[in-house]
C-alpha cells in the first residue's frame, strides 16, 4: 500500500533566510519535479514553493528511503547541506499529510489566514506536476479534493471576509462611507511605501482621479508619474482639500500638515461633502481633533491597525469552522484511499455482479416460474458460470499486479469501468471536473 | 361583517409579527432565505390588511381612519405599502429589519385599542376626506422611513467615528446610501404631506365653510410642515447632509408623530378622535 508523504517548511518553522534559499523560481519547480522523477522510490510527486513555504508531496512505498531522497533533493535545489535545514522541516504521513495539504490550500496555514493567493499557487504547482507526468491517481484525486475543500471553506465560512491589511482596510472603510469609489477623488500628500500601496488599492477599486501633493514639486511629479496622477505644489493644499474625497497623508513632517482650522474652513465650501482622511504618517500629519468635525472621518495608523486586529480575531473564529470542513473531507478521502487495494476492489466487483444477477432473476421471475425446478436450476448455473468466466480474467489480472507500481492506475480504471463507486462517489467525480485548475 | 373584518385584521397582525421576527432573525444571522421568507410574509400580511381596509371602506363609506384604532392600523398599512415600493427599487435588505418592527408596533397598539362602533356622520362620507387622509398617510409613511434611515445613519456614523465596530457595522449599508434614502424619502414625502394639507383645507371649506381655523392639529401640522421645509431648504441650499440632517429628520418625525397621535388624543379640536363620532 503506497503512502502519502509531505515534507516541507513554512513561515513558522523556518527562518526567512532558509526559505529564500529554497524559494525557487517557476522554471526551477520544473527542475525539482524532474529530479523527483529520476528517483525510483517516488511514484507521484508535487512541489510547491512560495515566499512563505516549501512543500513537497510524494506518494511512495518505501517511506524512510523516500524521505531521505526528498531531503537530499531539497539540499540539491537550495545548494545547502542537509544538516543546515533538516531541523526546520516537518514531515507528515498519510492522513496527516492530507490534512496538512487541505489546510494549506484553504489558507488555514497561511501567515495571514484566509489570504487568497495560496490556492492559485497550488493550482499552478499542480499544473506543473501534471505536465511532467508526476501526478498519478492518488495525487490527482488529492489535489482536486484540496481545491474542493478550499472552495467549500471560502463559501461556507467568512474566513476571507474583512480586510487584514492597512490598504484593504482603508478601501473597505471608504466603501462604508461613500458606498462606491467610482468618481471619487484621492489626494496623496507626501509619499511612502504604505501610502502608495493604499493609493494603488483605491485606484484599482474604482477611484477616478488622483492628485499628488508634495513639499518639493519635483518629487510630486515623480510619484504622480507612477500613478498617472496630476502633481501639484504645496501651496495648492487648500484648493485640493476642497476637491478631494479621500486624503492619504504620509509625510515626514514633524508638525501637523493638516489642521483642524484648515478643514473647518473648507467644509462649508465643500457643502459638507464627506471627507475621509487616512493618516499613515508617524508622527501624525493630521490634527486628531479633525475627526470631531461633521462629515469628516479621520483614521490614523493606529486606528487602522485596530480595525485589522478585530478582523484578524474574526478570521480565527472562522478558522475553527473551516477546520471542521477539512476534517470532514479528510475522512472522505481516507475512505476512497482504502478502496485502492486489490481485495476490496475484487470484493466489490463480485458484489456488483451478484447484485446484477439477483436483479435480472427478479425481472424474469414470471417466465422462469413456468419452467420445471430442474430447468430453473440449469438456468441459474448457466448464468452464474457466464458471469464467473467474465470476471475471472480481470480478477486474475488485478491479483497479478499486486505490489507493482502501476497497481493504483489499474484499480482506479477497474473501479471506473465497472462504476464501483456509484452513489456517494458520483458527486466526487463531478467535483473533480468542476475543479480543474485553470 | 364585524366578525369577518376582524379575522382579516388578526391575520394581518399575525403575519406582521411573524415577518418582524423573521426580519430580526435576518439581521442577526444574515441568511438571505430568511429575508426572502420574511419579505413575502410581510407582503402577504399587507394583502390581508388591504382586504380588511377595503371591507371597512365598503362598510363605512369612508376611509377607516376616524378613530385611533383605525388610524394606527391605516398608518401601519401605509408604512408597509411604501416600504414594499422602496424595497423593489433599492433592494436594501436591512431596511426591512427596521421598517417591520415600526409597522408592527403601530399595528399592535391598534389591536389593543378597544373597538368603538359609532355611526359615521354624513359629513365624513366624502371622497375629499379619503383623498386628504390617503395623501397625508403616504407622506407620513415616507417620512417614517426617512426617520428610520436617519436612525440607521446615526448608528453607522457613530461606529465609524468611534472606530469601534460591533455587529451593526457589517450589516448596515454605507453612510452615503443611508443619507440618500433619508434625503429622497423626505423629498418625496414632503409633497404628499403638502398635498394632503391642501386637500384637507379644501375639504374643510366644503364641510365647515372655512379653509383654516387654527385647530390644534392644523397648527401642529403647520409647525411640522415648516420644520420639514426648513430641512429641505438646508439640504438644497446650504448642502446639509449626514449627521445634522439625520438628527433634524428624527426631530421632525417626532413632531409629526405628536401631531398625529398626541394632538388628537390630548388637545381636542375637530380633528380629535373623541370628537369624530360624537358631535
Amino acid at each position: 500500500m503506497p503512502k502519502i508523504i509531505n515534507i516541507g517548511m513554512n513561515h513558522e518553522t523556518a527562518p526567512v533566510e532558509l526559505r529564500e534559499c529554497l524559494a525557487v523560481e517557476a522554471q526551477n519547480v520544473h527542475k525539482a519535479l524532474g529530479l523527483m522523477r529520476d528517483l525510483d522510490v517516488v511514484r507521484e510527486g508535487f512541489f510547491l514553493s512560495t515566499c512563505n513555504r516549501v512543500e513537497t508531496l510524494i506518494v511512495a512505498e518505501e517511506v524512510q528511503e523516500a524521505k531521505r531522497a526528498v531531503v537530499s533533493l531539497l539540499s540539491k535545489i537550495g545548494s545547502i547541506p542537509v544538516n543546515d535545514f533538516s531541523p526546520f522541516l516537518y514531515t507528515y504521513q498519510n492522513m496527516d499529510a492530507v490534512t496538512h495539504i487541505f489546510k494549506v490550500a484553504s489558507s488555514l496555514d497561511s501567515m495571514v489566514i484566509g489570504e487568497p493567493q495560496i490556492l492559485g499557487q497550488i493550482k499552478d504547482a499542480y499544473l506543473q506536476s501534471t505536465r511532467t507526468k508526476m501526478s498519478g491517481v492518488i495525487l490527482n484525486r488529492l489535489m482536486h479534493k484540496a481545491f474542493h475543500v478550499a472552495k467549500r471553506v471560502r463559501s461556507e465560512t467568512d474566513i476571507c471576509g474583512a480586510a487584514v491589511s492597512i490598504s484593504y482596510a482603508a478601501v473597505e472603510l471608504a466603501r462604508k462611507i461613500f458606498h462606491e469609489l467610482e468618481g471619487k477623488r484621492v489626494l496623496l500628500i507626501g509619499a511612502g511605501e504604505m501610502a502608495e500601496l493604499a493609493a494603488r488599492h483605491l485606484l484599482t477599486n474604482g477611484v477616478s482621479s488622483m492628485t499628488v501633493l508634495n513639499r518639493t514639486f519635483e518629487r510630486a511629479v515623480e510619484v504622480a508619474e507612477r500613478f498617472r496622477a496630476n502633481p501639484v505644489s504645496f501651496d495648492e493644499m487648500e484648493e485640493q482639500l476642497l476637491k478631494a474625497d479621500i486624503v492619504l497623508t504620509s509625510t515626514a513632517a514633524k508638525a501637523y500638515v493638516i489642521t483642524h482650522a484648515m478643514i473647518k474652513k473648507v467644509l462649508r465650501k465643500r457643502r459638507n461633502r464627506p471627507l475621509f482622511l487616512i493618516d499613515i504618517a508617524v508622527p501624525r500629519d493630521v490634527e486628531p481633533k479633525v475627526n470631531k468635525l461633521n462629515n469628516v472621518y479621520l483614521y490614523d495608523i493606529d486606528d487602522l491597525n485596530g480595525v485589522i486586529e478585530i478582523n484578524k480575531a474574526q478570521r480565527l473564529e472562522e478558522a475553527v469552522k473551516a477546520q471542521r470542513i477539512v476534517n470532514e473531507e479528510v475522512v472522505k478521502f481516507e475512505k476512497w484511499l482504502k478502496t485502492l487495494a486489490v481485495v476490496p476492489t475484487i470484493v466489490s466487483l463480485r458484489e456488483k455482479a451478484e447484485a446484477i444477477i439477483l436483479n435480472e432473476f427478479g425481472k424474469s421471475r414470471s417466465v422462469l416460474e413456468q419452467l420445471s425446478p430442474q430447468h430453473q436450476k440449469g438456468v441459474e448455473v448457466l448464468v452464474r458460470s457466464i458471469v464467473e468466466k467474465m470476471l475471472n480474467d480481470p480478477i486474475l489480472f488485478l491479483k497479478g499486479k499486486a505490489g507493482r507500481s502501476t497497481l493504483n492506475e489499474y484499480l482506479d480504471t477497474t473501479r471506473k469501468l465497472f462504476s464501483l463507486d456509484e452513489g456517494e462517489e458520483s458527486s466526487g467525480t463531478n467535483s473533480i471536473t468542476g475543479n480543474k485548475p485553470s | 361583517m364585524q366578525a369577518i373584518t376582524s379575522i382579516w385584521f388578526i391575520l394581518a397582525l399575525c403575519f406582521q409579527l411573524i415577518a418582524t421576527a423573521g426580519f430580526i432573525v435576518f439581521i442577526v444571522r444574515q441568511q438571505k432565505w430568511v429575508f426572502r421568507i420574511s419579505y413575502w410574509i410581510l407582503a402577504a400580511g399587507f394583502g390581508f390588511h388591504t382586504i380588511f381596509l377595503g371591507l371597512r371602506y365598503y362598510a363605512l363609506g369612508v376611509a377607516p381612519v376616524l378613530d385611533l384604532k383605525s388610524a394606527l392600523s391605516f398608518f401601519s398599512w401605509s408604512i408597509i405599502g411604501v416600504y414594499l415600493v422602496i424595497q423593489s427599487r433599492f433592494k436594501l435588505r436591512v431596511l426591512g429589519s427596521f421598517v417591520a418592527p415600526l409597522a408592527a408596533f403601530f399595528m399592535t397598539i391598534s389591536s389593543a385599542v378597544p373597538v368603538t362602533e359609532t355611526p359615521v356622520k354624513p359629513i365624513f362620507k366624502s371622497l375629499w376626506l379619503t383623498l386628504h387622509v390617503g395623501t397625508v398617510f403616504v407622506g407620513d409613511a415616507l417620512l417614517a422611513i426617512s426617520c428610520l434611515a436617519a436612525i440607521m445613519y446615526l448608528i453607522q456614523e457613530r461606529q465609524i467615528k468611534r472606530k469601534r465596530f460591533d455587529t451593526f457595522y457589517a450589516r448596515l449599508p454605507s453612510l452615503a446610501t443611508l443619507d440618500n434614502i433619508n434625503y429622497y424619502a423626505i423629498l418625496y414625502g414632503f409633497p404628499f404631506l403638502t398635498l394632503g394639507m391642501i386637500v384637507g383645507s379644501i375639504y374643510a371649506h366644503f364641510a365647515l365653510g372655512v379653509y383654516w381655523q387654527w385647530d390644534p392639529k392644523e397648527v401642529w401640522s403647520l409647525i411640522c410642515w415648516l420644520l420639514y421645509a426648513a430641512l429641505i431648504h438646508e439640504r438644497l441650499a446650504v448642502g446639509w447632509q449626514g449627521r445634522k440632517a439625520a438628527i433634524m429628520s428624527i426631530v421632525c418625525f417626532s413632531v409629526l408623530i405628536f401631531s398625529f397621535l398626541g394632538v388628537s388624543l390630548l388637545m381636542g379640536g375637530y380633528h380629535s378622535f373623541g370628537n369624530m363620532g360624537g358631535r
